[in-house]
């Protein structure tokens, strides 16, 4: 057994002439959070997708607690744990907490054609689990769309883990957040890491992957700059690394330049 | 920014930690979607009442009078509530009311089929139009206002033509006589509770014609039809998981494919519901007339959304109510009967049609806001 709960070796996507991602590896121990970093257009999106089971990989292999696995639909990556939440949430704002909750995974009572969906059972799972992040539903048959951006999200996630989720893939958690419900939402990304959860939070704001991560994966232009352990790298380097770093040096350069020419 | 200042408002007006702030019951009616047509109808059934309370609009006869003409449109309204909640319109109810009567009347009086297998004809060929709908408006990802009006066309062309073809005219009549005896057909064309009628006429407590008999016969099947798929709909949409999934594909297709809902599926159903329904429509019409007229069912499809639309079912989908739209038709039925027991000119009905959905969306558009974004 080896100590990494998942690993993605070498992952190549290709969309006709266009190298999306070239050799890309990440593994990822149980109870651990790697941050994905990369620019627009680095392949962040492309890789979720490879994760999440949409995409097959062109090549390299996904292993999963030591068996190799071969993702055929989106629904092979959340049956055996991989669970995925997309920038869009997958929440309908006008439908209930709870109706969202278990949004296709309904849990029904009764028999044959006269079964009904439990709606008793699915409010108190639905508050229960929103309470443990400490969000209290006043009322879990309030629509979704009464809640606040990091509440969402929190669901969101709060739905994955529930539907057995091993490892969390995170996309852009944070981006559309202010500075409260960002902390709000890391927050609960470490207590379900902590739970023994492997997560994967896929940003590109350093400030709010730096806290919370424990390794750093580094995309630009479709290939991994490397994978960093925190002790290793500051978050300084970290944000030069994506290519927005470099870009943002050459362009104080630029600057100052112009400005000496203009004082002169 | 309205979005904006709103919430600060609203967290200004509740005092104190939002955590604590009371829900009124107003605030849950509020929440209901059928709250706009309950009071509509509540407001209709007070306005007839002082200006038509002693013309005989409200006597057994009228009642039931009134009453079969919302259910009618009920029927039809629910199936096109649910369609929309699911996201979808289907323009060709209407038209495939003319087609279904065709499908009882040729077959029954042309080629001497037995009226029930008739019916049942017309009710696999509704299933068949309606899968048809479905699947192109899933496969091809065209609007379905396209696709189903495209089957406005075609389905009220063929009516036509194929009657015209095989009878020669627009009209099949002589359905009367193969009702009795028939095993299927009672279901549409029987009134039930007749003894209660009857015993209420012996009381004198209703009108009774010259022979004695009472004016009013019984409830028509029409409005059996339309109590029973209400509390259907209903029941559907509340408390079942196909339910859920009819919410989930209108209020958000993508989402609701990602967490495993077959969106495509639920979807192909509901334009099957929509069908069936308007078969329905036409089973009780044709044979409570005892003919097929190939313009049966006109405009209908634009009638069963408006009801559906005053009822609180929102345009683009994921949110309404069965009853809502139950009492939408209520609202119609009512409205275009009891203008007859008034002193107004019945050429008004359709400005007021038109008037009341005008109103119904800009308050359910309201409500929308209120119920999305009260932080």
């Amino acid at each position: 057994m080896s100590e990494y709960l998942v690993q993605f070796n070498n992952i190549s996507k290709f969309f006709g002439k266009v190298i999306a991602l070239k050799d890309v590896t990440m593994k990822l121990k149980k109870g651990e959070i790697m941050c994905l970093l990369g620019d627009n257009g680095a392949g962040k999106s492309t890789l979720i997708k490879t994760l999440a089971g949409v995409h097959k990989p062109d090549e390299g292999e996904i292993i999963f607690e030591d068996q190799k696995i071969v993702f055929d639909s989106p629904r092979d990556a959340l049956d055996i744990g991989i669970g995925t939440v997309y920038q869009d949430l997958a929440l309908v704002s006008l439908m209930s907490v709870t109706r969202n909750f278990f949004m296709g995974r309904e849990p029904q009572k009764g028999l044959l054609f006269f079964k009904t969906f439990d709606i008793e059972k699915a409010n108190t799972i639905a508050a229960e689990r929103m309470g443990q992040i400490g969000i209290d539903v006043r009322d879990p048959s309030q629509a979704v769309g009464t809640m606040s951006g990091g509440e969402r999200q929190c669901l969101a996630i709060s739905r994955a883990i529930y539907f057995g989720a091993k490892v969390l893939v995170l996309d852009e958690p944070t981006s559309a957040l202010g500075v409260h419900q960002a902390s709000m939402v890391l927050k609960y990304i470490v207590k379900a890491a902590s739970q023994g959860l492997a997560v994967i939070l896929i940003t590109h704001n350093v400030h709010h992957a730096y806290p919370v991560g424990n390794s750093f994966t580094v995309l630009n232009r479709g290939k991994s700059m490397g994978t960093f352990q925190k002790k290793d790298i500051s978050r300084e380097k970290l944000l030069s690394m994506m290519a927005g770093g470099e870009e943002l040096d050459k362009l104080e350069v630029e600057l100052k330049e112009m400005d000496r020419i203009e004082n002169n | 920014m309205s979005v904006k200042s709103e919430s600060i408002q609203s967290k200004k007006d509740s005092g104190q930690d939002e955590r604590l702030k009371k829900i009124s019951p107003l605030r849950v009616l509020l929440n209901r979607p059928e709250l706009g047509a309950l009071g509509g109808s509540i407001l209709v059934f007070i306005f007839f009442g002082i200006v038509a309370g002693d013309t005989g609009m409200f006597s057994a006869y009228g009642t039931l009078n009134f009453l079969d003409v919302s259910a009618n449109l009920g029927i039809i309204a629910i199936a096109a509530a649910m369609l929309m909640i699911g996201g979808e319109f289907d323009l060709s109810i209407g038209s495939m009311i003319g087609f279904a009567g065709i499908c009882i009347a040729i077959p029954a009086i042309y080629w001497g089929w037995p009226l029930w297998t008739s019916i049942i004809f017309a009710f696999t060929m509704a299933v068949l139009i309606g899968y048809f709908n479905g699947i192109m408006v899933v496969k091809t990802g065209l609007p379905s206002f396209i696709v189903t009006l495209a089957m406005l066309f075609i389905l009220r062309g063929a009516t036509l033509a194929i009657t015209r073809l095989i009878t020669g005219r627009t009209q099949v009549p002589g359905l009367r006589v193969l009702i009795e005896d028939d095993p299927i057909a009672w279901l549409f064309a029987t009134d039930t509770f007749q003894w209660l009628f009857t015993w209420l006429g012996s009381m004198k407590l209703i009108a009774l014609r010259t022979d004695g008999s009472p004016l009013a016969t019984g409830i028509p099947p029409s409005v059996i039809w339309f109590i029973a798929l209400t509390l259907f709909a209903t029941w559907i949409l509340m408390k079942t998981r196909y339910g859920n999934w009819i919410f989930a594909s209108g209020g958000d297709k993508v989402g609701a494919t990602n967490v495993g809902v077959p969106v495509g599926r639920v979807k192909i159903s509901l334009f099957i519901g929509t069908a069936v329904a308007s078969t329905i429509f036409a089973c009780i019409q044709v044979l409570d007339a005892g003919s097929a007229d190939t313009m049966r069912g006109t405009l209908k499809e634009l009638e069963a959304i408006a009801a559906a639309v005053v009822g609180g079912c929102l345009l683009t989908g994921g949110y309404g109510s069965a009853i809502g739209a139950a009492l939408g038709a209520i609202i119609f039925g009512t409205v275009s009967m009891g203008i007859f027991y008034t002193d107004v000119d019945t050429d008004w009905f359709k400005v007021f049609l038109g008037a009341m959905m005008l109103i119904a969306v800009v308050f359910n558009n309201y409500i929308r806001k209120k119920v999305t974004e009260t932080k």
